[in-house]
C-alpha cells in the first residue's frame, strides 16, 4: 500500500500545474483521495480537525444501503420465480436479481460519474463525493426492468440539471436520485407506469414472449400490480391481493427494486440516526405526518370511498415512503437546515405523501412528488423559521 | 447567589499533553519581539528605530488612528532589529534584553482615589490599554467609547488551557486591584464568568466588587464571547470590553507597584511537548527558549502561540503572542493513509461524531495533528455546527453572509456578537473543512470597512 502511495507522489508532478496531463488534475486529485487522505495540514484556523469528511459521512450513508440492496437483489429473484411459477431456490433467486441489478449499477456509476468527472474538470473544481450515493440510490428507486437507455438518460439529467448547473453538490436544490426518477416518471410514461414494469423478466416476456430464464409463461392469475396499486382499492383489494401487513413490512412484494422491505430500511435508519448522518426529527414527523393524514382519511371514510378506509399504519409500509422518508427526506442538502424547519418539512413530507396517494389515484406513489415538492420549499420554510427566531430574540433584548 | 447558567452544547477536544501544575524553569530572554499582528486591524506608527534603547514600559509604536493608544516594551534594552513583511507591513520590533531589567516607573497608586479619566490616562500611557479588547469585532478598545459593561472570564474551556487557579496563583491582590480600575471605566460594573465545576473552591469567587455568574458546559462554555451572549446580548450599537484574568492581573500590578510587568506562568503543552508543565516567561519571549520542550524526533513540529483552535503558528524562531498564556506543539501530519477515510477502525484518530468509534473511549486522550483529514468542500452537513456552539446564532447563515459580503444579513445573523475563537470548534467538526474563522475573519474586517 505503501509503494501505491509512492507512485501516486511520483506521478503527481505530471498532473500538476505545469505538467503534461496538468488538464486531468481534478481526475488526477479525485483517484488520490479516494486512495488515501492526503498530507495536507492546516494553514489558516484551527490546527487540528475533526477525523470526520465528507466521504465518510458518503460511505455511511452508502452503508446504511446496503441492507435494501442485498434484499432487493434476493426480492427481484423471487418475483421473478413467483411471476413465472419457476420453484427457484434460494441461490437462483439472487443470482437472477443481481444479473439484473448490476447493469442498473454499472449504468448509474458510469454515466453520473463520467458526467462528475467531466464537470469538476471543465470548471477545474474538485470531484465531490456525493455521486457516491446518488448512484447508489438510484438503481433502488427505478423499477428493475427500467430499460438500460433510459435510465442512462435520467441519470445525465438528474445529475446535469439537478446538480451541476447549481455548482455541485452542497449547491443543490433537489435530491438528484428523485429528480432521476421522476424523470423517467414523466417522460416515458408509457413504459414506466401500469403494472408490467415492476417484475424483472416481465417486459422482455410480454414483448419477445420469452423470460429471461426459461420458457415457461406467467402463471395463472398474476398481474404485477404492486401493493401500492392494489391499495388504492382499499383494504378489501389488499386482502384480495394476498398481500398482509407483515408482508409489506417484510418486503417480500413488488415494487422498485430498494423500497419494499421497511426491515431493511429500518436497519439503514439506525445507522444513519446513530452517526447523525441523517436527522431523526426528519424521519420521525415525516411518519407523524402521514399517521395524521391517513387517520384523517379513516375518520371521513364511508362506504363509497374504500381507499380512505385504508388503515393510516399502512401508508407507512406501502410503496416508497419508508424508503424516502429515511434516505431521501433526510438528505441534509436539499432538506431543511433549522431544527425547527426540519420538523415542519418532514411533517409536510409525510402529509402530502398520503395526501397524493389518497386523492390522485391515477398516480399512486407520492413520496418522489411530496419529497421534491417539499425540496422546493425547504429554503422558504428556513426563512420563516430564522425570522420567528430573529423577532423573538430582538423582543428578547428590547425587554431586558 | 446568581444561579448556574447551563450550557448543552459544546465540545471538549481530547487532545494529549496537558501541563503538570509544576512551574518547570524560569526562561530568561535574550530577544524579545513586540507584534503589531497580535491586534486586529491594527496600523501601527512605528516610535523607535534599531538602536535605541528602551526600559519595561517605554514606547515601541503606537496606534495610527488613535495615537495615545500606546505599544510598550516588556522588557529593558535595545532594539535590535525591524522586522517588515510584504508592502513593508511591521511584522515584529525585536529587542535585544539587558542583563539587569529596568522598569519605567508609573508610581504605585491607590486605585480609590483616581477616576475613570485618571485611570485610563495611566492604562494608555503604560501600554495596558491593548489588554481591553472592544466587542464587537475584538478590537483594541478605543478610549472614547464608554462600555455598557466589562466582561472577564475566570476560567478556560480551550483545550489544553493554562490553569488560571496555578498560573495566576500569587496574583489575586492584582487582579482585586485590575478590577476596582475597570470598575470606574464603565457604569455596568465588572461581570467575572466562573465555571461550576470548581467555584467554591477557587480563591478567585471571593474576588469583590464584581458581579458574579456561574457556567457549566463544555468548551466554549469558557470563551467570554458566549458567556456574554447569555449574560447579556450585543446587539447594534453596543460597545462592551472584554479583559482575561491574566491582563486583569497585569493592570492590579501596574497599580500596585508602578510597573509595566507582563511576565507570567506560561503553559507549555501539546502531544509533542516532553514533560508539558509551565515556564515563567514574558510576553513576546522566543520559542527557542523551550526547545527542551520539544520531541522533534519523528518529523516537524508546529509551535503555536496559544490554544490548538485559536493559537497562531509562530515557527520555532517565533515568540510568544501578547495575550497568550499557553504555547501547544504538535506535530504536522503531512503523512497520507491509504483508504483512510473508509476504515473502519481508526483507533488513533478523534471525531465528535459518531461516524468513528472515538466514542467508545470518552476518557482517552489523542495525539493529534495538523493533518486535515480531507478536502474542503461546500456547506453539506447543517446540523453539525450548532451541536458545539452555545450561542443563540445561526452559524451556517452568518458565514454564508459573511461570504457573500452582504452587511445587512451579517448584521441580521449575529455579526457582533462573535469572534473567530468562538466560532473555532464548528471550523473543527466541520466535515466539509471549511475554513470557518478566515470567512468570519473577512467579514468582520468589512463590517470594520463598510461601518467606520
Amino acid at each position: 500500500m505503501n509503494g501505491l502511495v509512492k507512485f501516486m507522489h511520483k506521478i503527481k508532478p505530471t498532473f500538476s500545474e505545469g505538467g503534461k496531463l496538468s488538464f486531468l488534475h481534478s481526475t488526477f486529485e479525485a483517484f488520490e483521495s479516494f486512495l488515501y487522505v492526503p498530507g495536507t495540514v492546516t494553514s489558516k484556523g484551527t490546527h487540528i480537525k475533526d477525523a470526520l469528511d465528507l466521504k465518510r459521512v458518503m460511505i455511511i450513508v452508502v452503508l446504511a444501503l446496503v441492507p435494501s440492496l442485498l434484499f432487493g437483489i434476493w426480492n427481484t429473484g423471487y418475483q421473478h420465480n413467483a411471476a413465472f411459477g419457476l420453484n427457484w431456490g434460494f441461490w437462483q433467486m439472487v443470482w437472477y436479481g443481481f444479473v439484473k441489478i448490476i447493469p442498473l449499477y454499472l449504468v448509474s456509476y458510469i454515466v453520473g460519474l463520467g458526467i462528475e468527472f467531466i464537470s469538476a474538470q471543465i470548471r477545474g473544481h474538485q470531484v465531490n463525493e456525493g455521486y457516491l450515493v446518488t448512484g447508489m440510490l438510484i438503481p433502488l428507486i427505478v423499477p428493475v426492468d427500467v430499460p438500460l437507455w433510459m435510465l442512462a438518460i435520467a441519470v445525465a439529467f438528474a445529475v446535469i440539471i439537478g446538480k451541476e448547473i447549481f455548482g455541485g453538490t452542497g449547491m443543490n436544490i433537489w435530491n438528484p436520485a428523485l429528480l432521476c426518477r421522476a424523470f423517467l416518471f414523466f417522460s416515458y410514461p408509457s413504459k414506466m407506469s401500469g403494472d408490467t414494469i415492476w417484475t424483472g423478466g416481465l417486459t422482455r416476456y410480454l414483448s419477445d414472449g420469452t423470460a429471461y430464464a426459461c420458457g415457461n409463461g406467467v402463471v395463472d392469475g398474476f398481474s404485477g400490480a404492486t401493493p401500492l396499486v392494489h391499495a388504492g382499492q382499499g383494504i378489501q383489494a389488499l386482502d384480495a391481493a394476498n398481500v398482509s401487513f407483515l408482508d409489506l413490512f417484510i418486503g417480500n412484494v413488488g415494487g422498485a427494486v430498494g423500497e419494499t422491505s421497511v426491515i431493511a430500511i429500518l436497519l439503514g435508519a439506525i445507522l444513519l440516526i446513530w452517526t447523525g448522518v441523517a436527522s431523526w426529527k426528519i424521519m420521525l414527523s415525516s411518519v407523524i405526518g402521514a399517521l395524521a393524514v391517513g387517520f384523517l382519511a379513516n375518520a371521513l371514510a364511508t362506504d363509497a370511498t374504500p381507499y380512505l378506509q385504508l388503515p393510516a399504519w399502512y401508508h407507512l409500509v406501502l410503496g416508497g415512503f419508508a424508503f424516502g422518508t429515511v434516505f431521501m427526506a433526510t438528505d441534509p442538502v436539499t432538506s431543511a437546515q433549522t431544527e425547527t424547519g426540519k420538523w415542519i418539512y418532514g411533517f409536510l413530507v409525510g402529509a402530502l405523501t398520503v395526501t397524493v396517494r389518497l386523492f390522485n389515484p391515477g398516480y399512486m406513489e407520492g413520496m418522489m412528488l411530496a419529497i421534491l415538492l417539499m425540496n422546493t420549499f425547504a429554503p422558504l420554510i428556513d426563512h420563516y423559521v430564522v425570522e420567528a427566531s430573529l423577532g423573538r430574540k430582538a423582543r428578547k433584548v428590547k425587554i431586558a | 447567589m446568581s444561579n448556574i447558567i447551563e450550557l448543552k452544547r459544546g465540545l471538549n477536544i481530547p487532545i494529549a499533553g496537558s501541563a503538570a501544575l509544576k512551574a518547570k524553569k524560569v526562561v530568561i530572554p535574550d530577544v524579545v519581539a513586540v507584534k503589531p499582528t497580535d491586534f486586529r486591524g491594527l496600523v501601527p506608527r512605528l516610535l523607535v528605530r534599531e538602536g535605541d534603547t528602551v526600559l519595561a514600559g517605554s514606547p515601541v509604536f503606537a496606534d495610527k488612528v488613535s495615537p495615545e493608544i500606546l505599544f510598550t516594551s516588556p522588557v529593558s534594552g535595545t532594539v535590535s532589529e525591524i522586522v517588515r513583511g510584504e508592502k513593508r507591513k511591521l511584522l515584529e520590533i525585536r529587542i535585544k534584553a539587558d542583563k539587569e531589567q529596568k522598569y519605567e516607573d508609573f508610581g504605585a497608586v491607590k486605585v480609590a482615589s483616581l477616576d475613570g479619566e485618571k485611570i485610563k490616562a495611566a492604562l494608555l500611557k503604560s501600554g495596558l490599554w491593548p489588554a481591553i479588547i472592544q466587542r464587537p469585532y475584538g478590537i483594541v478598545a478605543r478610549p472614547s467609547a464608554t462600555p455598557k459593561a466589562i466582561f472577564i472570564s475566570a476560567f478556560s474551556t480551550a483545550p489544553l488551557a493554562a490553569n488560571p487557579e496555578f498560573a495566576l496563583r500569587d496574583e489575586f491582590e492584582n487582579i482585586q486591584t485590575g478590577i476596582n480600575a475597570l470598575a470606574k471605566l464603565t457604569r455596568g460594573g465588572v461581570h467575572v464568568s466562573f465555571s461550576s465545576s470548581n467555584y467554591s473552591g477557587t480563591p478567585f469567587h471571593k474576588l469583590e466588587n464584581i458581579t458574579p455568574h456561574i457556567f457549566r458546559g463544555k468548551h466554549p462554555a469558557g470563551n467570554v464571547g458566549v458567556q456574554i451572549s447569555h449574560i447579556s446580548p450585543i446587539s447594534k450599537g453596543d460597545v462592551v470590553w472584554t479583559v482575561s484574568l491574566a491582563m486583569t492581573a497585569a493592570i492590579g500590578k501596574l497599580f500596585n507597584t508602578g510597573r509595566y510587568d507582563m511576565s507570567r506562568l506560561v503553559a507549555v503543552t501539546g502531544p509533542k511537548a516532553i514533560d508539558p508543565s509551565y515556564v515563567k516567561g514574558i510576553a513576546g519571549m522566543p520559542m527557542k527558549d523551550l526547545t527542551e520542550f520539544f520531541d522533534d524526533k519523528d518529523g516537524e513540529t508546529r509551535v503555536i502561540s496559544g490554544d490548538v483552535l485559536t493559537g497562531t503558528n509562530v515557527g520555532k524562531d517565533g515568540f510568544l503572542g501578547f495575550f497568550d498564556d499557553q504555547v501547544t506543539l504538535i506535530k504536522e501530519g503531512t503523512e497520507c493513509e491509504v483508504l483512510g477515510w473508509a476504515r473502519p477502525f481508526r483507533t488513533k484518530q478523534f471525531s465528535a461524531s459518531k461516524a468513528y468509534f472515538s466514542w467508545l473511549s470518552p476518557n482517552k486522550t489523542y495525539e493529534m495533528d495538523t493533518n486535515t483529514h480531507g478536502e474542503p468542500r461546500a456547506f453539506v452537513l447543517s446540523s453539525v455546527y450548532s451541536k458545539v456552539l452555545p450561542m443563540d446564532i445561526y452559524p451556517v447563515y452568518l458565514l454564508k453572509a459573511c461570504l457573500a459580503g452582504d452587511i445587512d444579513k451579517m448584521e441580521k445573523f449575529g455579526i457582533y456578537e462573535v469572534i473567530e475563537e468562538d466560532l473555532a470548534l464548528c471550523e473543527f467538526v466541520c466535515p466539509s473543512k471549511i475554513g470557518i474563522q478566515g470567512i468570519l475573519s473577512d467579514g468582520i474586517d468589512l463590517m470594520m470597512k463598510e461601518m467606520a
